[in-house]
């Protein structure tokens, strides 16, 4: 039998790099000064399992390499080592080490192994160093493991080639052995497997019948075994059970063998003879050991380049309600063919009404199944949030800042490409922030500001789009600063008048930013242009808030067009909309003390010690409704930009995820709506954009809020 | 494969600008025609996806008049234009024969789908290319820009139209309102 | 047709030991930790238990002392994947009542003889 292991390849790739990424935020938030052995048992059995798969599948290197790291993280789980911060940044290089040393092997290449080489020393002189009590037993482990066997066995002195002679047995399981699932006749048939056996059941630790146990092992015996074997051969037949069975193995001369048969004859039945197999039998078991598992990881390595297509596929890794809810659709849509089936079978008209309604549950049933596949696209925006916490970390030591991240939104869902192709820029931007923004602890003290500076990644849907954005708390951009430049390099004449968010947003032109270039960070290559032009060609936008002194915001707004929202639907008039779920704060039914009306014309209700705007969302969207009054229907309390306001509806229906489907694809966009989704019935509800309402009614919200600071 | 296209069979021995020539100046076009206000109109059969009875649409709000809504179509959202309110004609109340044309277009922002509510669907010509004459009538010329010519076939005259700028005029959308 | 819980939380090793017992004809069942192979191994019968040792939620020696715990698996084979073949996590696995193990790295063949040993 032989077994392709390379199908086998992406999977382990995959689940390495995440055993990598949860080792790497394990790491970092690792404090040596308390560590909890529940997180240092988390990163371990990441780098085991790394390791084990490695081995088994063919990659030695990744497997050596591992090695030495679990090595120290064993030392540091069974608290055989202090933990120290050294040891800690020594894993997390170790990490990346072994993230490139997978990516090439994923690619197909052969990996560069000069890092991972050159950490492994570092990694052997930090074990031996300091004061370790004895050598772990993981390196006792590797030594005596399974794939040395096979060269002991060719030099053992041991080595018994003639057959004048055989190996005798005895074999005295404990009485409780077959409570492990070993069965001694099974050991005994397998050194039947070695050569010739004679066994004698002896029977002399038998206890009366009324005591016998018969959960127990009373029974031992004596083996004859003729094969021209080693001991270690034999011993590893026993190997399950050595240690609580007494195991006596003794190579006899044939003149012996007489003696030793003639005096057991006296008093033990003679059993039985089995039939050796063939003698090459005993040499298959060894072969495998020494040659296949070096040969074949040789072997899977040469191949590479031929499989490239294989390796280069890509997969995604879905979230098992998303599999489960398509598991469900496909079983509806057996059901409905088994419908259609049976109309069909013996069909006549009285069936119509029938079959009509059987291809109404199919449409059905295919589109929301076309909907399903659809959300299997869609990943959090974790997956490319997570890599911000060592960068920054790493980033931050370099400069010598001190900086803080925060991370939001990270379940914000956006389609994979398009995750995929925000990386890099986010990157660079989140650089950009730690490198030009945020100011050294001093200058950051002399400012009156925390010593400690402030890194924020958020994300949220809107409209639809997916906004991503990268604040900071630092210096900010200064316009005159950037007019300066940008006169110097040319891009503006000296006399020309622009307002500041222009000069600030001059950072995005390519002749300043590259001219700027100079930072070994933020300048590596790239400027702001090339992130602005990588944005627009996912179809985005970036925007950029900035004040001198108190920070600077990025807002990248990309669209998703597959994205799904979980949804709030209502009812306005005879129309279905969609709120998204996550701008809503609250639902309240308006009693008439709650309202007042302010400027005339604009209601306000008292939330608490708030007042929010209501806006009447029929007005809005010109549709009769069926409530005008506010103490009549619902007012949905949602938020956008830091800005409340109620919205009147007629009623709240059903809460589920949806699907939204661009207005523009076949149409155009419209102000207020970020798109449209297809309902569970086949018809089209409207997802509103918050956002784009607070927009159409800003300048009436405004007025209100004004009133209403005047009037307090 | 040429002889399922006769046009092209005939063309096989020119060059290609000759058998474009002779494709372009001999060559028929088939139209599906609708009838609204007892006018008869063509629209271009290959871009004709399907045609299905009126359904409810969903409202956008505060959109033209002679948008009805968006319908589901197999899972993308297509509007439906009421074209008798586009082209200014009396409306009517829609019936169980109302239908809706689906349609494919090039717009000059992409080529989109359109579903159009006709009074009824009426028939399929093949008219030639120089069988098409312009429209004489300049007098409406809120509809002129949908009209590609006018042809007679059997002995009636069928408006052919150009519906390539069906939606992306904000100003036929004043004018309707106003008016 | 021979019953198997595979347990193992690396979904490749998993692929890999479904595929080989598979395909030698073995009806395979997997779990992810070994509270999920317990659960299984509660509502299905096997005749051979596979675990590997470090998983999450509940380790293979604590599956094991579980498993050893029902009447059903007092005499069920059970075999851990080790990587730790030399030492107290192999004694562990023993003492729980393991049957006995296989050390990672192992190929598919290998695989398959030790649990052919076992079920034959």
């Amino acid at each position: 039998m032989s077994i392709d292991l390379s199908q086998f390849h992406q999977v382990f790739f995959e689940e390495s790099f995440e055993g990598l990424d949860i080792m790497e935020s394990g790491l970092l938030e690792l404090s040596p000064d308390a560590v909890n052995s529940d997180d240092i048992n988390t990163i371990f059995r990441a780098a085991h399992s790394i390791k084990g798969g490695a081995g088994t599948f063919g990659f030695q290197l990744v497997s050596d390499f591992t090695h030495v790291v679990e090595t120290l993280l064993d030392q540091y789980r069974a608290g055989s080592r202090p933990v120290t911060q050294s040891g800690v940044d020594l894993i997390l290089e170790s990490v990346d080490v072994l993230r490139a040393l997978l990516q090439d092997l994923q690619a197909g290449s052969s990996p560069d192994t000069s890092a991972s080489d050159a950490l492994k020393k570092q990694f052997e002189i930090f074990l031996s160093a300091e004061t370790e009590p004895e050598p772990s037993s993981y390196s006792e482990e590797q030594s005596s493991s399974q794939r040395v066997t096979p060269t002991q066995l060719e030099s053992n002195p041991d080595s018994a080639g003639s057959d004048s002679g055989h190996w005798a047995i005895v074999f005295k399981p404990s009485a409780d052995i077959v409570q492990t699932g070993n069965e001694p006749f099974r050991i005994i048939r397998e050194l039947s497997e070695l050569g010739t056996v004679s066994v004698q059941v002896q029977t002399d630790r038998l206890p009366e019948f009324t005591t016998l146990d018969p959960e127990q092992i009373f029974l031992y015996w004596h083996i004859q075994l003729y094969a021209s074997c080693t001991k270690e051969v034999v011993l590893e037949v026993f190997e399950w059970v050595i240690d609580d069975s007494k195991v006596d193995i003794e190579w006899v001369t044939d003149q012996e063998l007489v003696t030793v048969v003639d005096n057991q004859q006296t008093e033990s039945t003679q059993e039985s003879v089995m039939p050796a197999t063939e003698a090459i039998g005993i040499d298959t078991v060894p072969d495998e050991t020494t040659e296949n598992q070096p040969g074949e990881s040789q072997k899977s390595m040469d191949s590479k380049p031929v499989r490239a297509a294989a390796v280069e596929t890509q997969s995604i890794r879905v979230s098992i309600d998303k599999i489960d809810s398509l598991i469900n659709m496909v079983g509806e849509l057996v059901i409905t063919q088994s419908m259609l089936g049976q109309i069909g079978h013996d069909f006549s008209v009285d069936k119509l009404q029938r079959l009509q309604e059987g291809l109404m549950q199919l449409e059905q049933n295919t589109r929301e199944m076309q909907e399903s596949v659809m959300r299997i696209r869609m990943v959090p925006i974790s997956f490319t949030f997570s890599r911000f916490p060592r960068l920054v970390r790493d980033i931050a030591k370099k400069l010598g800042k001190k900086i803080n991240l925060q991370l939001l939104g990270e379940n914000t869902e956006l389609d994979k490409t398009v995750m995929e192709k925000i990386g890099d820029p986010l990157v660079h931007m989140v650089r950009n922030s730690m490198d030009h923004g945020i100011e050294s602890p001093e200058q950051r003290l002399a400012h009156g500001k925390p010593a400690e500076g402030q890194l924020t990644l958020n994300a949220y849907h809107q409209g639809g789009y997916i906004v991503i954005e990268i604040s900071d708390d630092g210096k900010g951009i200064d316009p005159q600063v950037i007019r300066k430049k940008a006169i110097q390099n040319g891009l503006i004449a000296e006399d020309e008048q622009l307002s500041d968010q222009q000069l600030q947003e001059l950072i995005f032109h390519p002749g300043l930013s590259t001219a700027e270039a100079v930072s070994d960070l933020s300048g590596r290559g790239v400027g702001m242009d090339v992130v602005k032009r990588n944005i627009q060609e996912l179809k985005g936008t970036v925007e950029l808030v900035s004040k001198v002194g108190e920070g600077s915001l990025f807002r990248i707004k990309l669209p998703l067009t597959l994205s799904i929202l979980d949804g709030q639907l209502l009812r306005l008039g005879d129309e279905t909309f969609v709120l998204p779920l996550t701008s809503i704060i609250e639902s309240i039914e308006v009693r008439r003390e709650q309202v007042s009306t302010v400027a005339g014309e604009t209601d306000v209700i008292v939330l608490r010690d708030e007042y929010v705007p209501v806006v009447r969302l029929y007005e809005v969207f010109n549709i009769e409704p069926v409530n005008k009054s506010l103490f009549d229907g619902i007012v949905v309390v949602v938020e956008s930009a830091n800005q409340k306001i109620g919205l009147h509806v007629d009623d709240l229906l059903a809460q589920q995820q949806v699907v939204i489907k661009s207005l523009d694809t076949n149409y155009k966009r419209i102000e207020g709506l970020s798109g449209a989704t297809i309902l569970g019935d086949g018809t089209v509800a409207l997802i509103v954009d918050i956002a784009g309402l607070l927009n159409i009614v800003g300048d009436k919200i405004d007025q209100t809020s004004v009133a209403m600071k005047t009037a307090s | 494969m040429t002889t399922q296209n006769p046009k092209k069979a005939q063309a096989t021995d020119m060059t290609n600008e000759e058998a474009q020539a002779l494709v372009e100046s001999h060559g028929e076009d088939q139209y599906l025609t609708f009838v609204m206000d007892d006018e008869e109109y063509g629209v271009d059969i290959l871009s004709v996806q399907e045609i299905r009875g009126w359904e409810r649409a969903t409202k956008i709000p505060n959109s033209p008049g002679y948008l009805k809504g968006v319908i589901n179509l197999r899972g993308t959202i297509v509007p439906i234009v009421d074209l008798r309110i586009k082209f200014n004609l009396p409306k009517v109340d829609y019936t169980p024969v109302t239908v809706v044309i689906v349609l494919k277009l090039n717009f000059e922002a992409g080529e989109r789908t359109v579903g159009i509510v006709v009074d009824a669907v009426s028939d399929v010509y093949s008219i030639g290319e120089d069988e098409l004459k312009s429209s004489p009538d300049v007098s409406n010329k809120k509809n002129s820009q949908f009209i590609r010519g006018l042809a007679t076939v059997n002995e009636k005259m069928v408006i052919i139209l150009e519906l390539s700028k069906l939606l992306d005029d904000d100003e036929i959308i004043r004018n309707i309102d106003e008016n | 047709m021979s019953k198997i819980l595979a347990a193992d939380d690396s979904a490749s090793m998993r692929q890999m030991v479904t595929f080989t017992l598979k395909g030698a004809g073995f009806d395979v069942t997997e779990a992810v930790d070994g509270v999920d192979a317990l659960s299984k191994a509660k509502s299905g019968a096997f005749d051979l238990v596979l675990s590997d040792v470090n998983m999450p939620n509940m380790d293979g020696i604590e599956l094991v002392k579980n498993l050893r715990a029902l009447p059903n698996y007092k005499f069920t084979p059970i075999l851990m994947l080790t990587t730790e073949s030399g030492t107290d996590r192999k004694m562990a696995g023993k003492e729980a009542g393991a049957t006995g193990w296989i050390v990672k790295p192992f190929n598919p063949e290998q695989l398959l003889s030790t649990i052919k040993r076992v079920l034959d």
